[in-house]
């Protein structure tokens, strides 16, 4: 009669992922990526202007500012809405270790961010039709800008487990993404390089989800920056459990 | 089948639970009473593995909550208090992901949602959103994720809370019906559930149980338990009255009517006197003076009484606590 723990996500997994697709919030964050992503590559990315066939600073350099803010958006619900509703009662009590059920609802989100980025092909099909691009690059751009999204979203399901009110978990994940990103966002950091020396500015950047990130969509995967974001992602997922424990106990 | 010794919940300073001890066997439904406050649902949430328990321990089937959290929850079903529901799923689809989180697969899970539905008469509203139900359906629709798997454990807070008087009936009906084999909790703060449902009652105050016993064994603690209300004619009232004075069953005699033929009155039982020894000695003293008996009638005290007596949660803040670990009333004979 019980199942394993695959299937234990799997069920939580499709359950969240049609809830997501029951709501207005999974289309209203893929059109707003899209449309916002699309709008900064055409005007001010000059995709067609710049005439390289690459995408690097004209569509994947905006990424990190967008999904910032759409990665919370989309994950805000994850647990606040469960605390809100109470079904978190019913779900913990069901035999799923949280664990499982953190796990699954994390993906389900990750496929939203998933079909946003992968809708944007249009941009792909252009850069191919006006030369003839790295599109190795511009997978690894992707996945960039993807570990990037899920990095933001683990940030989001772990502040969801503190708030059973979206909006306040919104604003306070926008707030730790922003930081996150812009620890390693270079203005800042020749700030810091000039405050503190190579020290400072280093040791903030190491923590940066940007920092890992410029790899990526210079075309280059490099172990360290998966690692980082395997980490990164990982740990978040961890606070989620020990804040939904800590709540309960 | 459940096995709790000693539990007990802090929440920060506050103690909600405090040292809860019992057990419930197959084919058993306890009644959880209490008033608001009283610890009722912390103590559920800790038996079905929610929250976990500041002291004590509980068994389920065997299994020790702590050390096998998913084999235990495995074995129970679980109706939390006002219902909670995945408001953006239809009915059908949430029963689907209940029955899936629960093992079941393929025809076995359309089966026993098609089960469900049926017997929580949800036929009518299957593909029907959640947000869009009314509060009696609501409730039935987590009742009915409750027994999907048809769990050996049912326990529920509240089932019959915001249900219409036919709705609570058909609820306790089946509650009734289902605990012939299986071990049920519920709780409620409606006394009347508890004599059409339960084998066994619990009062629970202040995070302490005040009392365990049947049904009728806690209604023979209320005030009025015991006494038997006659009509007896056939002499003058106060001559009746000088009779009844004398057996020795009898403590007093509360008069309610007398006049030149008859006395209506209500005995209340002397110490001495047990269960029935009250009435068959008024019957014979009827017999032996030759009076008419016209009216014999044994209380058998009421749940409210008992209820109001020993549970005093929102009332005297201070002291209850210390009076309600000790058996409270002096008054009632049978115990
Ligand atoms: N999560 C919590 N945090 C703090 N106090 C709580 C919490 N849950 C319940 N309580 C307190 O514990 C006591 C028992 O509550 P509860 O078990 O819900 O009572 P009942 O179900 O019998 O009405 C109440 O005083 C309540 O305020
Ligand atoms: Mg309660």
């Amino acid at each position: 009669m019980s199942n394993s723990a695959g299937q234990n996500i799997k069920t939580v997994f499709k359950r969240e992922l049609k809830s997501f697709f029951q709501s207005p919030i999974a289309y209203v964050c893929i059109v707003i990526f899209l449309l916002i992503s699309q709008a900064l590559t055409f005007l001010f990315g000059g995709l067609i202007e710049r005439g390289e066939a690459t995408l690097t600073d004209s569509f994947f350099t905006f990424h990190p500012w967008i999904l910032m803010v759409v990665a919370p958006a989309v994950g805000m619900r994850l647990w606040s809405e469960e605390q809100r509703q109470g079904t978190m009662e019913l779900l913990l009590t069901m035999p799923i270790a949280p664990w499982q059920a953190i796990v699954g609802k994390f993906l389900a989100a990750s496929l939203v961010l998933l079909l946003a980025l992968v809708l944007t092909f249009p941009v792909v099909i252009t850069i191919n039709y006006l030369g003839s691009p790295d599109n190795g690059a511009i997978l690894c751009g992707y996945i960039g800008s993807f570990l990037l999204s899920l990095s933001c979203l683990a940030v989001t399901s772990a502040v969801s487990a503190f708030t059973r009110n979206q909006v306040v978990c919104l604003l306070v994940s926008i707030s730790i993404c922003l930081f996150i990103v812009l620890a390693g966002y270079q203005p800042v950091t020749s700030f810091l390089l000039n405050l503190g020396g190579p020290a400072l500015s280093d040791m903030v950047a190491s923590f940066s989800v940007m920092t890992h990130f410029q790899g990526f969509i210079k075309g280059v995967v490099v172990s360290r920056d998966l690692v980082f974001f395997a980490t990164f992602i990982g740990f978040c997922l961890f606070v989620t459990s020990i804040v939904l424990r800590a709540k309960r106990a | 089948m459940i096995e709790v010794k000693d539990l007990s919940k802090h929440f920060g300073h506050k103690v909600a639970v405090d040292g809860i001890s019992f057990s419930v066997k197959q084919g058993e439904v306890l009644g959880f009473l209490g008033p608001n406050g009283a610890g009722k649902s912390t103590t559920m949430r800790m038996v079905t593995g929610y929250l976990p328990p500041t002291g004590g321990s509980i068994e389920i089937d065997g299994t020790d909550i702590v050390e096998d959290e998913l084999g235990a929850k495995a074995k129970i079903g679980y109706l939390p208090e006002n219902a909670p529901l995945y408001n953006d799923m239809s009915v059908y689809s949430f029963l689907a992901f209940t029955a899936e989180m629960r093992g079941l697969r393929g025809g076995e899970k359309k089966q026993a949602i098609e089960r469900v539905l049926d017997m929580c008469f949800l036929q009518s509203v299957r593909h029907q959103s959640i947000d869009t139900l009314s509060k009696g359906f609501r409730h039935r629709t987590c009742f009915a994720q409750s027994v999907i798997h048809d769990p050996d454990i049912l326990i529920l807070d509240e089932p019959t809370d915001g249900l219409d008087p036919n709705q609570k009936h058909e609820v306790r009906a089946l509650i009734k019906r289902m605990g012939e084999k299986k071990v049920i909790i519920f709780s409620t703060h409606i006394l009347e559930e508890v004599e059409a449902a339960c084998t066994r009652a619990i009062i629970i105050d202040r995070g302490r149980i005040v009392a365990d016993g049947t049904p009728d064994e806690l209604k023979s603690r209320a005030e009025g338990a015991g006494a038997v209300t006659v009509k007896v004619s056939g002499l003058a009232g106060s001559g009746i009255r000088q009779e009844l004075e004398k057996l020795d069953t009898v403590r007093t005699v509360e008069v309610r009517d007398s006049n030149d033929i008859s006395l209506a009155a209500q005995l209340i039982p002397s110490k001495k006197s047990n269960d029935g020894a009250l009435s068959e000695s008024v019957f014979q003293l009827c017999v032996d003076k030759g009076l008419m008996l016209q009216e014999l009638k044994r209380e058998e005290g009421r749940l409210d009484e008992v209820f109001r007596k020993i549970t005093r949660s929102d009332v005297d803040a201070g002291q209850g606590h210390k009076a309600s670990k000790q058996d409270p009333e002096p008054a009632a004979a049978a115990d």
